[in-house]
């Protein structure tokens, strides 16, 4: 099994569909991707890289690359271009001996790295689109790595999940129906590359035969006018954006986009006022929830659009409150909660979210399987089952915030906080916030003789971390709650905050 | 044959192919158009046509299974004949399709 035979039964069965690009014809077939993956998997292979780095925005450069490091053999390691210069250097230094596909303005921290070859998007693409077209002769090996994605663990030290070409070829193959995309359909990618939502968008929207269109950046207005101007018809975007898209619509009265028939959204909580709000605002557009993880090959369970409508117009609280529901899992899945010594908890009742099946990994390169012998994953969700099935997401249990869909890990905050001279203990937590999914509260112990502003700590972390690690409130407390063995109680804090005095400034 | 997941298999008699998507690991008497399917390296070309009974036709993109699913093969390449393992049949493996999610 190979990802590249996905792309093979696309092109061989709709070669002449536009794969990437505009529905004015301008773009790239699904022959042309096939052939431009042949090769840059020669290109791969032509060089020592034992692995394929993306840190750029997305292109047409990003399927061409993803198959053409499954042709070539190779993981392919999309990395995140918001990470900071060194925190890049440091993952390239980490998947070398490699070759990265990037850009001029982004390609710096990659330089210096030992061993690591860098191509910009522009040369790769006129190196990818002529010349002989190797035979198909990628491995079917299923255990052979397709793609690395760091994601940010407990500690926040960055951990490559690692995904199979079994795991992703059997998502795609349990939940995409082959051709089942009519000529006319659409999509707009809007994720990031190192995101699983993004490689995940790619390799259905190729299976179902659904043209992409991509934006690089996303902002409200341009994904508006850019879902007009190309009759999209299915979009997934993360809570934060939808809620900005719904700010923007309702700016521009008058303003609809007709053909957009599927909605879906995930990456974090989303707010019941914005998915209320976004219901209205698209009447005719199917919603649809999906809940998943890196390390589970992307979506695992989903919320239809008649679950949503039901959910809309129904007068009992049970059925309503499913809104705020993750939907039920895949056919093709096992999901059940458990108690923190892995027993299988009663309907209803909140535990950790375990989950099995073919498309779950469950796997950091060089950190082993965290699958139990039985092959379950315990996903570090909290959770629980209604008596229909229905699945609610409560969080993560080792309370790692997640702001407008991005991870932030509290202990990066903490450790920060812990250096200023003048801040003797710190704590890091999310709170619910209609925006952003979640929002940073940092509640510190100053020294005795300190008069350290609210102000004067957000700039320190804002000096230190990137600007999406700023706290967004800063809680000065007497002193923080431990349990017996030493470990911070952030639960408890969370639970005083609103008997606590929040600085807004 | 034995197979394993990720094995290609080609008709004798027609233009199907398949991927073994889940294979049990014993040697199965896998047949296209009611003659055993071989080796898409093999060089020599289909010839012959499906037999009787045999001749339902292969369609791409589904999954065909045997009644335990223990076998399940994807076809990659439509063709006249059918799938079956020995005499018996294969049957396509019905899926509820899913909304769009990502």
């Amino acid at each position: 099994m190979n990802l590249m035979m996905l792309l093979e039964m696309a092109s061989s069965a709709f070669g002449d569909r536009i794969a990437v690009g505009s529905k004015d014809g301008s773009g790239v077939s699904y022959s042309a991707l096939y052939s431009n993956s042949g090769r840059a998997a020669e290109i791969f292979r032509n060089s020592p890289a034992e692995k394929v780095a993306f840190l750029d925005t997305s292109s047409v450069a990003l399927p061409t690359a993803l198959f053409g490091s499954a042709w070539a053999g190779l993981p392919f390691v999309p990395l995140n271009y918001r990470l900071t210069e060194t925190e890049i250097h440091e993952l390239g230094s980490e998947i070398a001996p490699a070759v990265g596909i990037t850009s001029a303005s982004m390609r710096g921290p990659l330089e210096e790295v030992p061993q690591f070859e860098t191509i910009e998007r522009e040369g790769f693409l006129s190196q990818a689109s002529s010349g002989d077209v190797p035979d198909a002769d990628w491995s079917m090996d299923p255990d052979q790595i397709a793609i690395l994605l760091f994601t940010s663990g407990t500690t926040g030290a960055p951990k490559a999940a690692v995904l199979r070409h079994s795991h992703l070829v059997s998502y795609i193959l349990g939940s995409v129906e082959f051709m089942g995309a009519g000529d006319e359909e659409a999509t707009l990618v809007s994720v990031p590359p190192y995101h699983v939502a993004g490689m995940a968008a790619l390799c259905s929207s190729v299976y179902a035969g659904r043209r992409i269109v991509q934006l690089p950046n996303f902002d409200p207005s341009s994904w508006i006018d850019l879902a007009i101007a190309e009759s999209i018809t299915h979009a997934m975007v993360v809570p934060t954006m939808l809620s900005r898209i719904v700010e923007e619509l309702e700016n521009r009265p008058g303003v609809s986009i007709d053909s957009l028939r599927a909605l879906s959204y995930g990456g974090g909580k989303m707010p019941r006022p914005v998915i209320e709000k976004a219901l209205h605002l698209f009447p005719n557009t199917n919603f649809v929830n999906a809940y998943g993880l890196t390390e589970t090959s992307s979506t695992i369970s989903v919320l239809g659009p008649e679950d949503h409508r039901d959910a809309l117009e129904s007068d009992e609280e049970a059925v309503r409150r499913r809104l705020s529901s993750a939907g039920k899992p895949l056919p093709n899945l096992e999901v059940s909660i458990r108690d923190e010594e892995g027993k299988v908890l009663q309907t209803g009742i909140s535990g950790e979210i375990w989950v099995k099946g073919e498309q779950v990994s469950g796997e950091y390169l060089g950190h082993g399987t965290k699958l139990t012998d039985d092959g379950w994953f315990p996903t570090n969700d909290g959770g629980f089952l209604d008596e229909s099935g229905y699945l609610f997401v409560e969080g993560r249990i080792d309370d790692i915030i997640i702001r407008g869909g991005e991870n932030i890990s509290p202990g990066e905050i903490e450790e920060t906080l812990l250096t200023h001279s003048e801040i003797r203990d710190a704590a890091a937590f999310g709170i619910p916030d209609t925006h952003w999914g979640e929002v940073i509260v940092t509640a510190i112990v100053t020294t005795g003789e300190s008069d350290l502003s609210a102000t004067e700590v957000k700039e320190f972390v804002k000096n230190q971390l990137r600007s999406s690690r700023t706290p967004d409130h800063v809680v000065i407390v007497d002193e923080l709650p431990y349990n017996e063995t030493g470990k911070l109680l952030r639960r408890v804090l969370r639970e005083n905050l609103s008997s606590l005095s929040i600085d807004e400034g | 044959m034995e197979l394993r997941a990720g094995s290609r298999l080609k008709s004798a008699v027609c233009d199907t192919e398949v991927i073994a998507v889940k294979a049990p690991a014993e040697d199965l008497d896998i047949r296209c158009g009611g003659v055993p399917m071989t080796d898409p390296t093999n060089s020599e070309g289909e010839s012959g046509t499906p037999v009787e009974g045999a001749d339902g036709g292969t369609l791409m993109g589904k999954r065909y299974v045997n009644p335990e699913e223990t076998l399940e093969l994807l076809c990659t390449k439509p063709g006249t004949g059918s799938l079956g393992v020995g005499d018996t049949l294969l049957e396509i493996k019905e899926s509820k399709p899913l909304p769009a999610s990502d």
